[in-house]
């Protein structure tokens, strides 16, 4: 083992790990306001899609970005529809944005699969991912957007009775998670891959539904616990290369039963949980009620 | 927009048949964007796959998992308790049912058979069992603990599959060897994959039936479901009955899962299930937890897999679509469902 091995495999892992940090910071704003979203995993891949249908008919990044960024808005509006207007049941309502999202893509994209296009550097989202962490992390804790967010998101009642409106600020979050997600997409269908293929973010969704658990909902956090899921997924890949006899599975689950974990330890003090999760969280809002 | 104080039976069975009718007009715009003739592909799609009889045997075949997953789970849906992990219950299954069936391979014993789906039902048992003692003695979201546990289920499948399993002979394919012939489903109907799972499923519906309607422990889940705080009031054991509900619809996925591997399949490999356990939960939804309304919305999602399959076949669209028509759906009927509580006014 050489250090020419060691930053390749870092490069590596900074490389792969950023959709985990873009779809992740999108879904705890998301979640802080009291929304679950169960959907990220379609909607990460109908942004892949869009986003690279776009660039292969116009040669233009700046445009397929665009609408990889609208294909968000679009279907987190309607989950955002469903569960604040209607109040659709949000797990239900996420599992059905998955699938239909799994199903979407694969039948826009079929015609595209393995068309060679120029991939993006990756660098630069690595950069803005940061960024991101950082200005999310800022508004949620100093500005007051971000605690009218988390209010709503710990007592919607409350935050309605101070005059905050719940549903607009729900609106504003999910649609905001809908938008990172798709960004994840992009990344992974325009600048890691870079190509096209049916079900391509191969669960990074999932993966990211339980970064935001695994962070305890809080920013900082989950940039950390995304280095340390990519790390250990590119450590499988390379066991051979660290000299370790485990079966590659073991690392495979490591990320949902550390999740497990942090999610009962959370859990079993109710002092901790209410420091960790936010109350409202799955729960519907009746405004008339 | 008030809250409905005369709620309707008929609205709350007709929702379904709504979200249906608007899944199929939004499914013929996309036809339409797809270049195709909406009703040759809605022929394709929901009628030519059941116009013979290995097609109507097919049609059972992929509703019969459905329909036994989904009964299982209307028993936690009914109690407010969201197990979403029934994929993994019912890859458990498989592995736990599937292992016996490897591990006696020479067997030609009428015993095999039975033995396969004892640990088949005990495998889905014993991994929704996980969450529900996490969530009664630690008060951990069930819906993340179940979702977690899936994925380790699926790759605990990946370990043995690729491992110690791996069939010698296979190529060095990640698939084990095939079960012996006492360890297999026994077939409906000679040339055909129908097998006795769908008598399973019609006794599960049918015990199901009664339970809800029979048995003090419908009842409980019942007001329980409507307000855990009234059961605890009554004195309902509140914790007992999530530990129950899930150990019925665990060991319901779990049957699934063995269902599959030793009827259709005949061995053990990584993609036993096309999503059964995910699209279960539509299929609960679409039934309105109700027993007969499972079996019939079960029916109609496995066509969208038949539907799925012929469209990729004969329209050179992907399977996927199949998945379009499934999310559709169960969008329209959630949002119909608003109608059904809600009165809605223009102001």
């Amino acid at each position: 083992m050489n250090i020419e091995l060691i930053i390749g495999i870092l490069n590596i892992v900074l490389i792969s790990t950023t959709p985990l940090v873009f779809a992740g910071i999108g879904e705890l704003v998301t979640e802080k306001s009291g929304v679950l979203n169960l959907g990220l995993e379609g909607l990460m891949l109908v942004g892949a899609v869009t986003g690279f249908i776009t660039l292969v008919l116009t040669g233009n990044y700046f445009y397929s970005l665009i609408l990889s960024i609208i294909s968000g808005v679009i279907l987190s509006g309607i989950f955002a529809f469903l569960v604040l207007n209607l109040m659709t049941n949000q797990i239900a309502t996420g599992l059905a944005l998955t699938i239909f999202g799994i199903g979407l893509s694969a039948m826009l994209g079929k015609k595209f699969s393995g068309t060679p296009i120029e991939g993006l550097s990756p660098y630069y989202f690595i950069v803005i991912s940061f960024l991101l962490v950082f200005s999310v992390g800022y508004f949620l804790s100093k500005t007051k957007s971000g605690l009218i967010v988390r209010a709503v998101g710990e007592n919607h009642n409350s935050a309605y009775a101070l005059g905050y409106n719940v549903i607009k600020t729900r609106y504003f979050t999910i649609i905001f998670g809908g938008v990172m997600s798709s960004l994840a997409g992009y990344y992974i269908s325009i600048c890691y891959a870079p190509m096209w293929q049916e079900g391509m973010t191969a669960g990074r969704g999932w993966i990211a539904l339980a970064l935001v658990v695994f962070a305890t909902w809080k920013p900082w956090r989950l940039l950390v616990g995304a280095y340390i899921f990519g790390g250990v997924a590119i450590m499988q890949m390379n066991l051979q290369a660290f000299g370790v006899e485990l079966p590659g599975q073991i690392f495979n689950m490591m990320p949902y039963i550390a999740t497990l974990i942090v999610l009962v330890f959370i859990s079993s003090n109710k002092v901790r949980l209410k420091l960790s999760a936010p109350s409202c969280l799955n729960i519907p809002y009746e405004k008339n009620s | 927009m008030q809250l409905r104080e005369d709620y309707s039976n008929l609205i709350f069975y007709l929702s379904p048949l709504v979200a249906v009718a608007l899944t199929l007009f939004f499914g013929s715009f996309i036809f339409l964007i797809l270049d195709l003739s909406p009703i040759e592909s809605f022929k394709i799609f929901f009628i030519s796959p059941i116009s013979n009889s290995y097609g109507i045997s097919e049609l059972f075949v992929k509703a019969t998992p459905l329909a036994i997953i989904a009964l299982g789970l209307s028993y936690c849906f009914k109690n407010n308790i969201y197990n979403i992990g029934a994929e993994g219950q019912l890859t458990m299954g498989a592995i736990f049912g599937g292992g016996i069936g490897l591990l006696f391979n020479d067997s030609t014993s009428v015993f095999l058979l039975p033995l396969m789906i004892l640990f088949g039902a005990i495998g889905g048992a014993f991994w929704a069992s996980i969450p529900a003692i996490l969530k009664t003695k630690f008060n951990t979201n069930e819906i993340l603990t179940s979702l977690m546990l899936t994925y380790v289920a699926l790759f605990i499948l990946d370990y043995f599959v690729v491992g110690p399993w791996k069939d010698p002979e296979g190529y060095g394919l990640p698939k084990s060897m095939p079960f012996p012939d006492a360890g297999r489903l026994p077939v409906l109907f000679d040339g055909l994959r129908v097998h006795i799972g769908v008598y399973f499923a019609t006794i599960i519906c049918f015990i199901t039936y009664i339970v809800y309607n029979k048995t003090l422990f419908g009842f409980k889940l019942k007001v329980s479901g409507l307000s855990s705080k009234a059961s605890q009031y009554a004195g309902f054991k509140y914790n007992n009955l999530i530990f129950y509900t899930f150990i019925i619809s665990g060991a319901c996925a779990g049957l699934a899962g063995l269902f599959e591997v030793s009827g259709p399949i005949g061995l053990l490999y990584r993609d036993i299930s096309p999503n059964y356990g995910f699209t279960a939960i539509i299929v609960a939804f679409l039934g309105r937890l109700n027993p007969i309304g499972i079996i019939l919305s079960s029916l109609l999602i496995a066509l969208t897999y038949l539907g799925a399959e012929d469209a990729q076949l004969f329209l050179k669209i992907p399977s996927a679509v199949g998945f379009v028509f499934q999310g559709l759906v169960l969008f329209f009927l959630l949002g119909t469902d608003f109608l059904n509580k809600y009165k809605v006014s223009i102001e």
